[in-house]
């Protein structure tokens, strides 16, 4: 019984994750994270693209 | 440098030491890798003796590429990338450093004690228990010094890729000390605390989370960062990044007793492992879609970037590997491949076709960043390198393969009157020829590697550290 229920609240808890990530009003949230490994490209790229090509 | 210099650049140093150290460890690793295939072949290549044999080389091999190359890659990128997409500096520099110096120890204890035949027994865990504390503390200061700069940040949102790292950090550490509980006897001789098939459980749990987590969880990490990085574009979902993260950090830790099928450990718990080990599918294909769809768009991109072939590969590597594992997990189907070359052959698919790519191209992203490049100095050897390496990870699994189907059948066949068709040595002396074709994609794969350290040899001969500081310098939240 015990087991079944543990087994219950992890599905319940997985179909709330879905729900919540797929949640339209994160969207505008997750595209800014998204974005973040691109936030700093100035002091990256300036850096590469400047350099001439070898 | 100045304090306040400091504060507004990142550490790279750091980032250097462990980027260096995995293209060095790597060779290192994988030399004695090739070493004991090459073994397999030719049985005198052991010399004869001890500390060159067969048991004691391939724990050396096992810890050299997992913990000296995969934890070099791990510990590089993921202090590049927490500081990057927190734009903040590390906590602290001297912890940091710590954490070098200490894991360089780790790894030079291990190739001394290894060799010399001191061994708890455990695979993956079969450091005495002086240097498995020290294993220990290096990974707590880890933790501190990766979640006190996820703390310190400077951006609202901690980055999926940190996610990853950050969970790998824990669950290794828990994995660690878990597993290595044990009474020492000597100072270089303990015991394990648990006994019988409890023992075994944990040390399967722990092996198989050693997967999923060191050599899994932490290189998504990497991908999550670097994919996006050398394509130039976002994931392509950042929803399904976080139902992927979390699926599969909690499925993954149920998977490890499919490692004890049709042992002492009780049916019920060989099943469970079965079942989320099937299951694992789902959230593993996931994270490989999400990468590689975040190419859509930008195909054309593989044809004239070897770095990014590199990321693409390793994860249809990923996605084969993490196809077969479940299958293997299946207990009729591991009833054939236990105990055979299948088993290697699996291990060496997610190994060199997964981690270590995943992790050479990550390393071509940024050691020239690091020294202040554009690129590495040859972009040919880029692209020489990934060819050695696919068709080396495809000699090395599908001649495995071949060895693997063979044994099992050869060993489960019996005539009418019950008794075995094969003798052990027959079906030994049949995998021959599989292992020299192994070798061959070992010595492949090696080849690539030490191509990849004259690459940066070159690349760190030419570097501009001026111009490294400038692409250190943190972006003032202006972004």
């Amino acid at each position: 019984m015990l087991r079944g229920l543990g087994t219950l609240v992890v599905f319940v808890a997985f179909i709330g994750l879905v729900f919540w990530a797929y949640n339209g009003k994160r969207k505008s949230s997750f595209d800014e994270a998204a974005n973040l490994p691109f936030a700093d490209d100035a002091s990256d790229t300036t850096n590469s693209a400047k350099e001439p090509k070898e | 440098m100045s304090t306040a210099t400091q504060e507004n650049a990142y550490n790279y140093k750091v980032v250097r030491q462990f980027a260096i150290a995995t293209v060095i460890w790597g060779i290192v690793g994988m030399s004695v890798g090739v070493l004991i295939a090459a073994q397999l072949v030719w049985p005198d290549l052991n010399f004869d003796l001890p500390w060159t044999s067969f048991g004691r080389l391939r724990p050396l091999h096992t810890n050299a590429v997992i913990f000296a190359f995969g934890g070099s890659a791990l510990f590089a990128t993921s202090y590049y990338v927490v500081q990057r997409t927190s734009q903040t500096r590390l906590l602290s520099d001297s912890l940091a450093a710590f954490t070098f110096w200490g894991w360089q120890a780790v790894i030079v204890l291990a190739a001394i004690t290894l060799p010399l035949g001191y061994t708890t027994t455990k695979e993956y865990a079969e450091l005495e228990w002086p240097i498995a504390i020290l294993l220990a503390v290096v990974w707590i200061v880890y933790g501190i010094v990766f979640f006190g700069t996820i703390m310190k940040r400077k951006t609202s949102h901690i980055y999926v890729g940190n996610w990853f790292f950050g969970a790998f950090i824990v669950v290794t550490a828990m994995l660690h000390i878990v597993n290595h509980i044990s009474i020492p006897v000597t100072f270089w001789k303990s015991y394990s605390a648990y006994a019988g098939a409890t023992d075994a459980l944990i040390q399967w749990w722990y092996g198989h989370n050693a997967v999923g987590f060191f050599l899994t969880t932490g290189f998504l990490g990497m991908m999550y960062y670097f994919v996006p990085k050398q394509a130039e574009r976002p994931i392509y979902s950042y929803r399904l990044s976080i139902v992927h993260f979390w699926a599969l950090i909690t499925l993954y830790i149920w998977a490890g007793p499919h490692h004890l099928h049709y042992t002492a450990l009780p049916d019920w718990a060989q099943s469970l492992g079965m079942v989320m080990s099937i299951i694992l599918l789902a959230p593993s294909w996931g994270g490989m879609i999400n990468g590689i769809m975040t190419l859509s768009g930008a195909w054309h991109k593989l044809r004239n970037d070897p770095i990014l072939r590199f990321l693409v590969v390793s994860l249809a590597f990923y996605g084969m590997s993490s196809f077969e594992g479940p299958v293997m997990a299946i207990k009729t189907v591991n009833a054939l491949s236990h105990y055979t070359d299948w088993t290697v052959g699996h291990v060496h698919a997610g190994a060199l076709g997964w981690v270590a790519m995943v992790t050479i191209g990550s390393m071509y992203h940024l050691i020239p960043r690091l020294f202040g490049r554009e690129q590495m100095v040859s972009v040919g050897l880029i692209n020489a390198h990934f060819w050695l390496a696919t068709i080396g990870t495809v000699l090395y699994i599908a001649s495995l393969w071949v060895n693997g189907i063979m044994q099992g059948l050869m060993w489960r066949a019996v005539n009418s009157d019950g008794t075995l068709t094969y003798s052990f040595a027959e079906a030994l002396s049949a995998a021959h020829y599989g292992y020299i074709v192994r070798l061959i994609g070992g010595a492949f794969f090696l080849t690539g590697m030490f191509l990849m350290a004259w690459n940066v040899w070159r690349t760190v001969r030419v570097a501009d550290y001026s111009r490294a500081t400038v692409a250190a310098r943190i972006a003032e939240g202006a972004h």
